[in-house]
């Protein structure tokens, strides 16, 4: 009977714990989540304002500046009025703002036909494919090499793939993308040149591992790392002193917690992606932001310069948000 | 060097791959100091007669698009180059210290405005911020360059510094010098920084191989200082011929890679060889 009661008792006891952690735990992770929030907008607002400020923090007169000195007295007042420049610094920013909320992230100039939005929309696309197809590149491939190298760590074959892992982030990318055009379609012409294919499967191998090799290299590394370490716990110790087959041990125990922090870093290095696939986008002149953002540069087209800028650097921080709230929703000991 | 010193130092447990690191950035430094004073040529002779050359005994390395010998213009490059990171690593390394350091030492408000000044500018990523500013410029050039890598570069340092800050500002002997009446600026310039420097000193490295990367990438698009033989422009000018002259490519693409690659594996050497943790081989 004075058993019974106990075990009632501790059944109580625990039950109350569980519902009190489950209450503590969302409002510690509410609270988490909502600065993390709170600092993304801080830094959404920031990069507008900086992106704004560009041109006035650069010295001499932005006209004369993206003009070049020798410019008609016409086209500069032309150009002068078209990006509102002879408006207050307020008024500027206040347009600019009310640019971005009415989704048309304003007109190019001077000849204010097209929308940036507009032309964004149209490049977005394709470097987004580009973008998930390094990250497809170099994710998978990534864990092979780090998993491989932590379970024969400090052999010949750890130093082999950690010597490729360190050539992966020593390549500079400009280098490896004709490289493989060389090989791949001069030398054995077996996939499509530059500009060919671009919207295709085929037309996209080549570009995907010249964007997705450093990311490969630097997440091989961190794989590498994070696997050694996990596979030294104590409780990795305890489930091969169970007996559990090796396998079991790797690919149940220590393969999630290792691979946790790379996948978050992988997440957040998608922005990364979008940037480097400015440099790609030219190796194999394919369309996109990175194009277009070129574009701009050579036609000193500001408008086309900060809306690209300024998409890259929006999208970058809502997945690294994104990223954060899985994250934390995923791991438990985020929320403690 | 005594073996008191030697002992002290325990060069033994620095990796083969530190040493490897250390003299490819020595035949760096060779190249950008000595190479030059021993080329016959310009760096910008044409030499219409031997266009797109591969390697010859006139030509070590072959000749590039108007002529020039790419062996001089690799030497004047690597000079140029050396400047460049050094001036780079410098301003963003001094900016990073004195940043980091006011950030985590006084923390509050202060540190509060700086990170987040750093959240902004890490909400550019990759060198989207250096191709912004590099493009708006009128006229490109080193000092543009310098400008450009220095407005990001910094936050890395910075991040380093403030979290070494915050790990030994409440350690005893930063205490006891407080204790003594020691002012705030003592404080923290001789007593932190110089016991958090070697951090610092490995996040430089790093940071020397990304000014490598970046002017190359920068160089590629068009968006360099307008001279033919920076490291960046020649790798740019071998990748519009990697259908004819593979030396073009080959050459400064190797020539960044082995220096990118010594950075990195010096950096990772220091990093191993600094960390308590790791403990040596």
């Amino acid at each position: 009977m004075a058993r019974q009661g106990l075990r009632d008792q501790l059944v109580v006891a625990w039950f109350l714990r569980i519902v009190e952690g489950v209450f503590a735990t969302s409002w510690r992770l509410r609270r988490y989540l909502l600065r993390r929030a709170v600092s993304s907008v801080v830094s959404v607002v920031g990069a507008v304002i900086l992106t704004f400020l560009f041109l006035h923090l650069i010295p001499g007169d932005p006209v004369d500046n993206l003009l070049g000195d020798d410019a008609r007295p016409q086209d500069k007042i032309e150009l002068r009025q078209c990006l509102d420049l002879d408006q207050t610094l307020p008024v500027q920013l206040g347009r600019f703002v009310r640019s971005i909320f009415d989704g048309t992230l304003g007109y190019s100039c001077p000849d204010r036909k097209t929308t940036v939005a507009a032309r964004v929309r149209k490049a977005l696309p394709s470097t987004i494919q580009l973008a998930i197809a390094g990250m497809v590149v170099a994710v998978p491939l990534a864990l092979l090499i780090g998993v491989a190298a932590a379970l024969r760590a400090h052999t010949r074959w750890d130093a082999l793939l950690t010597a490729i892992a360190l050539l992966g982030i020593s390549l500079p990318a400009m280098w490896l993308g004709p490289m493989l055009l060389n090989l791949f379609y001069i030398q054995v012409p077996v996939l499509p040149g530059p500009g060919e294919d671009t919207g295709r499967l085929r037309g996209l191998l080549l570009p995907a591992v010249m964007l997705g090799t450093h990311l490969m290299a630097m997440l091989a590394r961190m794989t590498r790392s994070s696997m050694i370490e996990t596979l030294s716990e104590d409780y990795i110790r305890t489930a091969r002193a169970k007996g559990l087959p090796t396998w079991k041990v790797v690919y149940k125990h220590a393969l999630r917690n290792a691979l946790l922090p790379v996948i978050t870093v992988a997440g957040m290095q998608f922005g990364a992606l979008l940037a480097g696939a400015v440099v790609t986008e030219k190796v194999f002149a394919r369309p996109g932001l990175g194009t277009l953002l070129l574009e701009g540069i050579a036609q000193r087209d500001y408008r086309i310069v900060q809306g690209c800028t300024l998409v890259i650097a929006g999208m970058y921080v809502a997945v690294n948000l994104i990223v954060d709230v899985v994250y934390a929703a995923v791991d438990p000991r985020i929320r403690v | 060097m005594s073996r008191r010193v030697r002992a002290e130092l325990r060069l033994e447990r620095l990796s083969a791959g530190t040493w490897v690191g250390a003299v490819l950035l020595g035949l760096f430094l060779i190249v950008a100091l000595l190479g030059p004073l021993l080329m016959k040529r310009a760096p910008t002779a044409h030499d219409l007669d031997h266009l797109l050359e591969g390697p010859s005994a006139a030509h070590l390395l072959g000749t590039d698009e108007s002529g020039s010998d790419l062996l001089t213009q690799i030497c004047f490059g690597a000079r140029l180059l050396l400047g460049l990171a050094s001036a780079v690593v410098s301003i963003c390394l001094l900016l990073g210290v004195v940043i980091g350091t006011l950030a985590g030492y006084f923390g509050g408000w202060l540190d509060e405005i700086i990170m987040r000044v750093i959240d902004v500018l890490l909400a550019f990523p990759g060198i989207l911020l250096n191709i912004a500013i590099a493009a708006l410029v009128p006229r490109a050039g080193m000092g543009v360059l310098i400008f450009a890598l220095a407005v990001n570069g910094w936050v890395g340092y910075a991040r380093v510094t403030r979290a070494q800050v915050l790990r030994v500002r409440e350690m005893e002997y930063v205490l006891a010098a407080r204790a003594l009446g020691v002012g705030s600026w003592q404080v923290m310039w001789r007593h932190i920084v110089p016991n958090i420097l070697s951090p610092i000193l490995v996040q430089a490295t790093f940071g020397a191989a990304g000014v490598v990367l970046v002017e190359a990438s920068l160089s590629f698009l068009g968006l360099g200082p307008p001279i033919p033989y920076t490291w960046g422009a020649l790798l740019s000018q071998g990748t519009t011929y990697y259908w004819r002259a593979r030396h073009l490519l080959l050459v400064p693409g190797v020539a960044i890679g082995l220096l990118v690659l010594g950075c990195n594996l010096l950096g990772d050497g220091l990093r191993d060889y600094l960390d308590p943790k790791s403990g040596g081989k």
